[in-house]
């Protein structure tokens, strides 16, 4: 690792001059990304600003129709929090389903949904629940925040306070797991709620995406075998050495299906 | 025979002594050892695959902070080191001997492989010595990536060394051909099997890592590391790199985190910290990352091979003719030669009695990470060979594959038994382990299982895998007459000390498997006294006579058997003492745990009495035996030990995402006898997590460019707690006839037995469709292209049939 | 430098590190706490694993300056002051549950961590998936998921002690 300097601002308006004053500053949050990639030394920000001692960025709370949740909720947090085991379980199951105990307790939304890592779980959590990205300046659709593999919409120096995820009816996550790195090979979440019925797929393509075709099918008969027959296109799909394009294709259709089964 | 058996002795399932230093965090491996005024080692690594060096421009590193010295290839050939030498030579077909390029400790004109040494920066810190090694600059020109043989030895390679023409190490053989020739041409039907055993990274937890000090008053140099065999580091690290006396040479090996084969093998940053630490006067460690252990640990298997079978129209081998290339990677390691050859060809006939044979094994260089001995080193790649044909056999010939098994298996009977392919084997019982697993398994109520799965929408499948192996490495004149340049005996050397307590020292090493229990289990038996009385000294060599550390199964079986020929000298000396004591005859001295009688008397002395009397001679036989009571003692083996047996498992394949499960796996293994069932048990689960890792998701690939793709455990998967069942293991024993113990060795057989059995399990679970052969490691991609008939497998090699 | 003040163990610390040294390098070299070890970098072993502030998280993933003010407890802190181990310690020396020991520090703070977690009780499928963050090479986890029940039980009440087996 190169050596940086060290910020741990106590409030949001601090973090974010912090971050304005230095381009090349980079916030933590959880760490569990960004660490690894600074030991490798594939990165050199200048300084590090610790967000751990914001209060206002974490915890959980319902604001109308929808489960507001801080930026730096940790995974643990969001898979044990009674409110969301109680909106929107498949949040919490999928919460408790990344990485590994050690990730959970370190980890948090808002890293993990600004990194946009492509095999990442909250990703697709958040674009098929329709989730809105409060920032620091603006409010941000999912559908426009997910811009690429680790890219955003967020700007140089916005910083993200909470995730409002809309209730939904239902919702449902199945994934299967790279034998090896155990992110998402290929993952479906799927979710029926105010913005009709939503499909996101995490891990088989370069950035999360929407499946049009497999909404279309569950808007009109929300089951398994609505969405069993829908072959998603193995065209521009990530293929390394676990899984084709081809075979991540076909997980999608599998994954789908088993979502459904558990929402 | 009135026989009880001791508490603490042999048989019992002693809690292990090493534990409580495990478990309170004081255990001390080599990383966590600091001495003053250390610096600190960096390694800088070639990025290519092949490629000429044309420059190193070293000076903005040397002046970046904390820097205290840059060395290169220039500097280790101007100090006159060696290179880095190999234990074994193996001579090919024609008696032309191996082709054995340098290989030097720094890369010198050319890097070989992806992660070679090319320069070493030692700084106050290791984080200012990795700064300092991102400034040199190298200046290369890239040459054609070696990365497959397939690629090394096409016509018009480049060559990777230019004293080895073709890229060809050896070629070599074993057995009859004419006789094997003329078995295949009465056969009644000729099998053909083709397969790859995949490449496997070892992976100990523990890094690799080296401490190099130098004391200039004595001239003594030291050495810690992390190191299965610290005596035969001294001696190739000693006379053929640094050119250091063996008295000038200590070499300490202290607790070390699992080795699995990967640190047998001298590996040049040994060399230099040593030779560093020497030249600027102050300690220089050096640990591995784990992105540098998958670039320079010696990895594992990776042999293509061709198999026939012939067989008569009952199903009885006729003759086998196997032919396989053996991935050297860039450079030989101690003891690679050998293991394509004399670990696994001289395994051919397996627990058959095929009565010809022939094996020919083609040795390449390649532009990867040298390839050396990893857990069951040999046995595995042949085992996995044998069993996976005869299932393909049974196929083919509508033969149960129990049937077939039972109509080849060697008898109790025959034993010894002379196998077309050099070995003797002394004892087994085929048999008895294949119905102890069996019977643990449930074969009989297997259909039934497969049934209910199938109404769950899985595929479940059953795999067997019948085996033996040869261990307990090695008699010295045969392995010296098949090329090693060591010999293979033990040594160990014993101490009563006054007051009766003692200290064995043992040249073997102990890195998880418990030694420190068990042979004090042994010593505590055999001479009588309390287990806490024993301590075994290990991983030293300036407190241990001399010794060829641990592998091949060998520490019990060579090891053991050199504490037991120890201490009969002990007690032959203790005997003169208590006859001297007890005005008797030697020859009326009875000896029996701990207690020296005068036969058919109640005269008796206690080894206690006697090693005081040893030690404070005031009444002693001073005229014809000298005061003290340690003995040392040699043992060389007669043969290898064979421990063999029988694995069954049990998977289920979700059809929709090629994911295998292991539902169930039993294994019965003969290790000869137990002396702490606990350990041996722990030994054999260990070893068969790694045979159904190397069988379902590990594997080690290079792409074209000789890139390692597999370089870190995001992309090489290791076996995790959910990957695994609870094994079911027990034991069936014959004894080894001609060691003292009657052990065989238990190190390695999960390993070894374990990868067919979960294959020919997987096959079973896709018997209905058609599928005759899944290679390893079969990823849910390859199950999942297999069944869909797709393509996406080719990424890794060979896919199924 | 940056100064930190971590709680380890019991016992107050304050160091000087780089803000770019990891708490695992605080706690072995300049703590010369050496319990804790290292065997990936990629966050994914689990040798390293402590408990900050009650929950086990990976000491090579975290700086040791995202930990100033925390409590942090290594596997050197489990024993208590008498020498008695821990029910974990005590059940894995019991069912041995380590061979190398190199990755035991690490899968013994993880296994008390998922033991405190579900207070409930866990099956062996939930031990296996617990374990996730811990990669043993020597054992094949068998003896580790049959240690960690144990001492689940023991810890929860459910069985005094450890049974002490007659070898």
């Amino acid at each position: 690792m190169y050596d940086f300097a060290y910020h741990k601002p106590s409030s949001i308006a601090d973090a974010v001059k912090l971050l304005s004053e230095d381009p090349d500053a980079k916030p933590i949050s959880g760490g569990m990304t960004l660490l690894p990639a600074l030991k490798h030394r594939l990165n050199r920000p200048t300084a590090l600003i610790d967000l751990s001692a914001i209060a206002e960025l974490r915890g959980v709370k319902q604001e109308g129709g929808a489960l507001v949740i801080g930026a730096m909720t940790k995974h643990v947090e969001v898979a044990t929090n009674p409110l969301v085991l109680g909106a929107i379980p498949a949040l919490a199951k999928m919460a408790a389903s990344i990485g590994d105990t050690q990730v959970r307790n370190r980890g948090t939304l808002g890293g993990s949904l600004a990194n946009n890592d492509p095999a990442a779980d909250y990703p697709a959590a958040a674009l098929a629940l329709g989730a809105s990205f409060i920032t620091d300046r603006r409010s941000i659709p999912a559908d426009d925040f997910f811009q690429g593999m680790f890219t955003t919409a967020l700007e140089p120096g916005e910083l993200l306070i909470a995730v409002s995820f809309p209730i939904p009816e239902k919702a449902g996550y199945a994934k299967l797991r790279n034998p090896a790195s155990r992110y998402a090979m290929a993952g479906v979440f799927v979710a029926k709620g105010g913005q009709g019925v939503r499909v996101a797929v995490n891990g088989a393509g370069p950035c999360v995406f929407r499946q049009p075709e497999m909404e279309a099918a569950l808007a009109a008969n929300w089951s398994p075998e609505a969405v069993a027959g829908i072959h998603q296109s193995p065209d521009d799909l990530n293929s390394d050495i676990h899984g084709s394009a081809e075979y991540r294709a076909h997980l999608v259709t599998v994954m789908a299906k088993r979502a459904v089964a558990a929402a | 025979m009135n026989v009880t058996i001791p508490f603490e002795g042999i048989g019992a399932s002693v809690k292990r002594k090493e534990d409580l230093r495990f478990l309170s965090g004081r255990g001390q491996y080599t990383d966590d050892m600091n001495r003053p005024g250390q610096l600190h080692a960096w390694i800088l690594r070639s990025p290519h695959a092949h490629a000429r060096i044309d420059g190193i421009d070293t000076a903005a590193a040397a002046a970046m902070p904390g820097v205290a010295a840059i060395y290169t290839a220039r500097d280790i050939e101007a100090a006159g080191l060696g290179g880095i030498p190999c234990g074994w030579q193996v001579t090919g077909k024609g008696g032309k001997v191996m082709a054995e390029p340098m290989h030097p400790v720094l890369a010198s004109g050319k890097v070989r492989h992806v992660g070679d040494p090319v320069a070493v920066v030692i700084a106050a810190s290791r984080a200012e010595a990795r700064d300092a090694a991102e400034a040199i600059e190298v200046a290369y020109t890239p040459l054609p990536a070696l990365s497959t043989m397939a690629a090394a030895l096409a016509p018009g390679a480049v060559a990777l060394h230019e004293d080895a023409p073709g890229n060809l190490c050896f070629d070599w053989e074993i057995g009859d051909a004419a006789a094997t020739d003329a078995a295949f041409a009465r056969a009644h039907r000729v099998v053909r099997f083709e397969t790859t055993n995949n490449r496997l990274v070892p992976n100990a937890m523990e890094p690799r890592a080296a401490l190099g000090d130098y004391d200039p008053n004595s001239g003594e140099h030291t050495l810690i590391t992390t190191s299965q065999n610290p005596h035969v580091i001294r001696l190739l690290m000693g006379a053929f790199v640094l050119k250091v006396p063996e008295h000038k040479l200590r070499v300490v090996a202290p607790d070390v985190g699992g080795g699995f084969g990967s640190k047998i093998y001298h590996y040049a940053e040994e060399a230099i910290v040593t030779w560093a630490a020497a030249r600027l006067k102050r300690p220089v460690k050096w640990t591995a990352e784990r992105s540098e252990s998958f670039l320079s640990d010696a990895h594992g298997r990776d042999h293509v091979t061709t198999a026939e079978l012939a067989l008569d129209k009952d199903g009885v081998f006729l003759g086998l003719r196997v032919a396989t290339l053996a991935n050297m990677g860039a450079y030989l390691s101690t003891f690679a030669p050998a293991v394509p050859t004399y670990l696994s060809a001289t395994l051919l006939a397996g627990v058959y009695r095929t009565p010809a044979i022939h094996g020919q094994v083609k040795a390449v260089f390649t532009s990867t990470v040298p390839v050396d001995a990893y857990r069951g080193a040999g046995r595995p790649e042949t085992t996995y060979l044998l069993e996976r044909l005869v299932d393909v056999a049974a196929k083919e010939m509508g033969l149960d594959r129990l049937e077939i098994r039972r109509r080849n298996f060697i008898r109790p009977d025959q034993f010894p038994y002379q196998t077309p392919v050099a070995l003797q084997y002394d004892s087994g019982d085929y048999e008895a382990t294949l119905k102890g697993a069996a019977e643990a398994a449930d074969l009989a109520g297997f259909e039934a299982r497969r049934a209910a799965a199938r109404a769950r929408g899985r595929l479940r499948g059953i795999g067997i895998s019948t085996y033996l192996e040869a261990c307990g490495i090695a008699p010295s004149k045969l392995v010296g007459s098949l090329g090693a340049r060591a010999g293979l005996y033990e040594v160990a050397n014993i101490r009563v000390h006054p007051t009766g307590s003692i200290s064995v020292f043992t040249g073997t090493h102990s890195h998880g498997q418990g030694h420190e229990t068990t042979f004090a289990q042994l010593v505590s038996e055999q001479l009588g006294v309390p287990l806490s009385q024993v301590e075994i000294v290990h991983g030293d060599t300036s407190k241990i006579p001399f010794g060829m550390g641990t592998y091949g199964s060998r520490s019990l079986a060579v090891g053991g058997a050199a504490m037991v020929k120890a201490m009969d000298k002990i007690i032959a000396k203790g005997r003169k003492i208590a006859a001297h004591l007890m005005e008797a005859a030697v020859e009326d001295i009875e000896f029996d745990r701990g207690t020296f009688r005068v036969a058919g008397t109640d005269r008796t002395r206690t080894l206690t009495d006697i090693s005081m009397a040893a030690y404070v001679p005031h009444n002693y036989p001073i005229d014809e035996i000298e005061p003290g009571l340690e003995e040392t003692a040699f043992y060389d083996p007669k043969n290898f030990t064979y421990p063999g047996g029988c694995h069954i498992c049990e998977v289920e394949i979700d059809p929709e995402t090629g994911e295998v499960e292991v539902v169930a796996f039993t294994a019965c293994d003969d290790v000869g006898r137990v002396i702490n069932p606990m350990i041996v048990e722990g030994q054999i689960q260990g070893g068969l997590a790694q045979g159904i890792g190397q069988a379902l998701i590990e594997h080690t690939a290079y792409d074209a460019d000789g890139q390692l793709l597999t370089a870190s455990f995001n992309d090489y998967a290791m076996p995790r707690a959910s990957d695994l069942p609870s094994f079911a293991v027990s034991t069936a024993t014959t004894l080894c006839t001609h060691n003292p113990l009657g052990v065989k060795g238990c190190g390695e057989v999960g390993a070894i037995g374990s990868p067919p059995a979960v294959i020919n399990a997987v096959v079973d679970a896709l018997r209905d469709y058609g599928v005759t052969h899944v290679e390893m490691p079969a990823t849910p991609l390859k199950i999942w292209s297999i069944i869909h008939g797709k393509s996406g497998a080719e990424s890794l090699p060979a896919a199924a049939e | 430098m940056p100064q930190v003040t971590l709680t380890v163990n019991g016992k107050s610390h304050s160091i000087e590190v780089e803000a770019r040294t990891l708490l695992v390098e605080a706690l072995r070299e300049t703590l010369r706490l050496t319990g804790t070890h290292v065997g990936c970098d990629t966050s994914q072993c689990g040798a390293c694993v402590v408990h900050l502030n009650g929950d086990s998280v990976k000491s090579c993933t975290i700086l040791a300056v995202q930990a100033d003010g925390g409590a942090v407890t290594t596997i050197e802190g489990l024993a208590a002051e008498d020498g008695t181990l821990h029910p974990m310690q005590e059940a894995f020396r019991e069912h041995h549950a380590l061979q190398c020991g190199f990755c035991t520090p690490g899968m013994v703070m993880s296994a008390i961590d998922l033991v405190n977690k579900h207070p409930q009780g866990l099956s062996e499928a939930e031990i296996r998936e617990g374990l996730e963050g811990n990669i043993c090479r020597c054992t094949g986890y068998h003896n580790i998921v049959k240690a960690i029940a144990a001492a689940a039980d023991v810890m929860q009440g459910r069985s005094p002690e450890v049974a002490h087996a007659a070898e």
